[in-house]
């Protein structure tokens, strides 16, 4: 384990926090607020510690599997910790624990929250809330490979453990491209969305907060209701773009480059689009009844799946209240997810689509038992490697889904709450069912429960393995 | 650049490892899906898996886009097709890498013909080298420049060499028409100033005519004249090249090789060349074949480790001039502290003549890399510019130049003559100028100057 290289890594990703940390400066300067100075002082703090971290360039730059999963669930978990403080020093989040869980939330873009009224935050506080999903969605770690030239090839390595999805590629040559493409992409969608909310007559700083919320799919709202008071205009906007953040990048790549028919092409993409137009149907149907006209059922039945498969967690009414029937196709939407190569959490499409296919391929295997046979995505036979790695990354979410219910279950409260508030962490949602539902928070947990799904958020943003190498003694071993 | 490599093996790898060091954008296609994810797991290129003579494989890679395709893949014809393909289907130039000597007296017509920017055949590239070296036993590297007018020549300081502890600006008045233009020591590459002290055990480059350098050497005491006989252990391509060559200029060559059949083979295309069946590893075999008195060996075998053995072995018990081909192994800090002459690495001579037509295709300014060796594992770099059209550079005498550090101007080969360049000479159009750089990868003469 190359320690050096891990502390020079962090130490960028804290200079880079106290720069991002300035905006929320700016914006309590805007609104004259009181406690100005919470967020410049950390900035400061962040920087200088990253500087002096970050200072020396190590002599081995040698950056393997190892040390990029390691650097990237330290950084994620250091950013968490200072990204913090500030909500304790403006006042905004007394509670230290409690500001950590919020910080963690809005870094993966899970949108889960321990306030029952966030109306009362300021400004600078909220837009801080809403900036981290931003932040968080694309990866810091692809940020800063887009702004500097780390180490060359091997800063695939941080990429490969930020990035979702069973397999990561690169759309061209070099990761500083590939890095920047992406985020340009990103600000792009972002820009789009804020110009087509301030259309619609919301404020810039609304506007904002929610496009942060949606691209990245994360879902703090700057309202107690979350979008529930918002025009029709708002919500189909929203809708759309919350769907359009969960496709995969490669698609906007392609189209982009003009090649619309490799982008139409892309299997993940069409699984996706079926599975939603399928979910909204079904579920418009069921809830027909509750709402006054087909159009009313529609738009809601589209904000909700939106906004759950792509694991935003906005949400437009209570679907806690909604028929059996359709709160479960929502608890399958939370597992599927969104598109692999996006802002989203979840399991991925393609992993999905990849499990379906295993499927097919052992029962087929039982008709003709020595037959050989490749799964198949895009016309490519997937490598058996990513096969298996999909297949162990089922197994340990799974036992990740077990081991967090069972420890959840010690605050004694039900088996809805306690089993959907781990899926709504672990996919990176937010809301839940029951006393986790849409309408209420996170406060209810004890301190320990709130670790529990702290983890649940970071394991399930960075899939799982980053996280748990950091459980691996082995992997802190100097010598190997 | 936008540089598009079909082949990841040995080659491959080494060119994509050099030219990604250069900020180009490069993409390499293979069949082997595990030998693309090795390779961009560890360089900065993306990978497509696939195989190159296919259009769409190409496509895929982006031809439309590539100024340049690299075909180095096991295959000769693979790669000219590939080639040929990558030409119809995109606009960039092509090279290819053919290595059959059914070929290669076709060389120059399959080039013309398909149009293709270089076809490199690193056997008779590697062949060449070695050669270079039998004529020059006392150097353990020549690279050379202008034709064959300069020669850069690596020689190690021994233990009775009246150069230790003299100054690098006393050695004019030892010999005049030479210059110091690097020194390895212990790892590290230097490029010395008049106040540098030589050492036992370093490795020291000069910049010479070929003729002065032979004067030098003998003055030194080191200096031989070429190898009058030489023995080749294992009967490859290499080998056949190497002994076709010596036996053009006179050296007695002996190839010992191990398969019957490429014996018959070789004896047939080599009448003048002794060709031996048996294991080149036996040592009665060799003692037999007189290696104590051979003044040439060279060890050419498939296997790296048998050919640094045997090398070793031939050191110890002759005072023959030795040759290894290191193809595969890459342990350079050890093999450098074995002590084993001189080294052929086949897959960087192949990777460097690549780098240079990339380098010079990158800067079609005033001036062209004409030559470009790396040194001492790639710490420095000999280029050859030729100056075309005037520059910031061309007619000011060097010493008003700001020339970066870490960069010498080694020579300078004007009209005919070779100039081993003072204070007060300059460079001048039409000239060419070989330059040494450390620690700076430059492409254009005009990089010399401090920005």
């Amino acid at each position: 384990m190359n320690y050096s290289i891990i502390r020079y890594i962090i130490g960028w990703i804290l200079r880079f926090e106290g720069i991002f940390l300035l905006l929320p400066f700016l914006v309590s300067l805007i609104y004259r607020e009181e406690c100005f100075y919470a967020f410049p002082v950390v900035s400061v703090g962040c920087y200088a510690v990253g500087y002096l971290f970050s200072f020396r360039k190590p002599k081995d730059t040698s950056l393997y599997t190892r040390e990029g999963f390691m650097s990237v669930a330290l950084g994620w978990i250091i950013m968490s910790i200072a990204g913090a403080i500030p909500f304790v020093i403006n006042g905004d989040i007394p509670n230290y624990v409690d500001a950590l869980f919020e910080t963690i939330s809005g870094l993966t873009t899970t949108g889960a929250s321990i306030l029952s009224d966030v109306e009362c935050l300021s400004h600078s506080g909220l837009f801080w809330r809403s900036f981290t999903h931003w932040i968080g969605g694309m990866g810091v770690f692809v940020f800063i490979m887009a702004i500097l030239p780390l180490m060359g090839g091997s800063s695939m390595n941080l990429m490969k453990a930020e990035s979702p999805g069973p397999s990561v590629g690169k759309l061209v040559p070099r990761v500083k491209d590939t890095a920047k493409i992406l985020y340009i992409i990103y600000l792009g969608i972002t820009i789009a969305e804020t110009i087509l909310l301030c259309c619609g007559g919301m404020s810039l700083f609304e506007s904002l907060t929610t496009s942060f919320g949606t691209v990245g799919t994360g879902g703090f709202g700057i309202r107690n209701s979350s979008l529930g008071e918002c025009s029709t205009y708002v919500q189909i906007v929203v809708t759309v773009f919350m769907i359009l953040s969960g496709v995969n990048y490669t698609f906007y790549f392609y189209l982009l480059h003009r090649k619309f028919k490799s982008a139409f092409s892309i299997e993940e993409i069409r699984w996706y689009f079926v599975i939603i137009i399928g979910s909204i149907l079904l579920i418009s149907a069921n809830i027909r009844h509750m709402y006054p006209t087909y159009g009313d059922a529609l738009l809601h039945s589209g904000f909700q799946v939106g906004s759950i498969i792509t694991t935003t967690g906005f949400s437009t009414t209570d679907f806690d209240l909604w028929p059996q029937l359709s709160k479960t196709i929502l608890l399958i939407l939370m597992f599927l997810g969104a598109c692999a190569g996006s802002t989203g959490g979840g399991m991925k499409v393609s992993r999905f689509a990849i499990y379906t296919k295993t499927i097919r391929k052992e029962l087929s295997m039982l008709i003709h038992p020595r037959a050989i046979k490749k799964i198949k995505m895009d016309g490519h036979s997937i490598p058996h490697e990513v096969v298996r790695s999909a297949n162990v990354f089922l197994a340990v979410y799974c036992v990740i889904v077990l081991f967090s219910t069972l420890l959840l279950s010690i605050d004694n409260y039900g088996f809805t709450t306690n089993f959907t508030a781990t899926v709504a962490t672990l996919n990176n949602i937010g809301p839940g069912f029951d006393l986790v539902g849409p309408t209420q928070n996170f406060s209810i947990f004890g301190v320990f429960s709130k670790f529990v799904l702290m983890f649940n958020m970071l394991a399930g943003r960075l899939e799982l393995f980053p996280m748990l190498i950091l459980f691996y003694p082995s992997a802190w071993r100097k010598h190997q | 650049m936008y540089i598009i490599v079909v082949g990841c093996g040995k080659v491959g790898y080494t060119l994509v490892e050099q030219l990604s060091g250069e900020n180009h954008n490069i993409v390499v296609v293979d069949e082997r899906a595990e030998r693309v994810q090795e390779l961009t797991e560890s360089l900065d290129a993306m990978g497509v898996v696939g195989n190159g003579i296919s259009h769409q494989t190409l496509m895929e890679a982006g031809i439309d886009k590539a100024d340049l395709l690299v075909a180095v893949t096991g295959s000769d014809e693979q790669n000219l097709l590939c080639c040929v393909l990558a030409k119809k289907a995109g606009h960039c130039n092509a090279i290819a890498r053919v290595r059959n000597p059914i070929y290669h007296k076709e060389l120059e017509f399959l080039q013309k013909e398909f149009g293709l920017a270089m076809i490199i055949n690193p056997e008779s590239a590697a062949a060449n080298e070695i050669a270079r070296l039998f004529q020059f036993p006392s150097a353990l590297e020549i690279d050379s420049f202008a034709n064959g007018h300069v020669e850069l020549l690596h020689f190690r300081i021994g233990k009775n060499s009246p150069l230790i502890h003299e100054k690098v600006m006393n050695i004019r008045t030892f010999h005049h028409n030479i210059l110091v233009a690097m020194v390895k020591r212990n790892d590290q590459v230097i490029i010395p100033n008049g106040e540098f002290v030589f050492e036992e055990g370093d490795i020291a480059a000069i910049a010479a005519d070929p003729a002065e350098a032979t004067s030098f050497f003998k003055k030194l005491g080191i200096g031989t004249g070429r190898v009058s006989n030489a023995m080749i252990i294992g009967g490859g391509t290499i080998a056949y090249y190497l002994a076709e060559k010596l036996i053009a200029t006179g050296i007695h060559t002996t190839i010992i090789e191990v398969n019957r059949e490429r014996c018959e083979e070789l004896s047939d295309k080599l009448p003048n060349a002794v060709i031996v069946h048996g294991d080149g590893t036996d040592q009665n075999l060799l003692l037999q074949e007189g290696l104590p008195n051979a003044e040439g060996f060279a060890a050419l075998t498939g296997l790296d480790e048998e050919n640094i053995l045997l090398s070793l072995y031939a050191k110890g018990i002759s005072n023959a001039k030795t040759m290894t081909k290191i193809n595969r192994i890459k342990f350079t800090e050890v093999i450098n502290n074995l002590n084993l002459d001189s080294i052929v690495y086949p897959r960087l001579t192949t990777a460097a003549l690549i780098t240079k037509y990339v380098r010079s295709m990158s800067n079609s300014m005033g001036s062209n890399v004409e030559n470009l060796y790396r040194l001492e594992d790639g710490k420095a770099e000999a280029l050859e510019f030729i100056i075309h059209e005037s520059s910031p550079v061309v007619g000011i005498p060097l010493h008003q130049l700001r020339i970066r550090k870490n960069i010498l101007i080694a020579c300078i080969y004007h009209r005919g003559k070779v100039i081993i360049p003072g204070g007060n000479d300059c460079m001048q159009i039409g000239d060419s100028v070989v330059v040494i750089a450390a620690n700076h990868r430059i492409g254009d003469i005009n990089e010399i100057l401090e920005a």
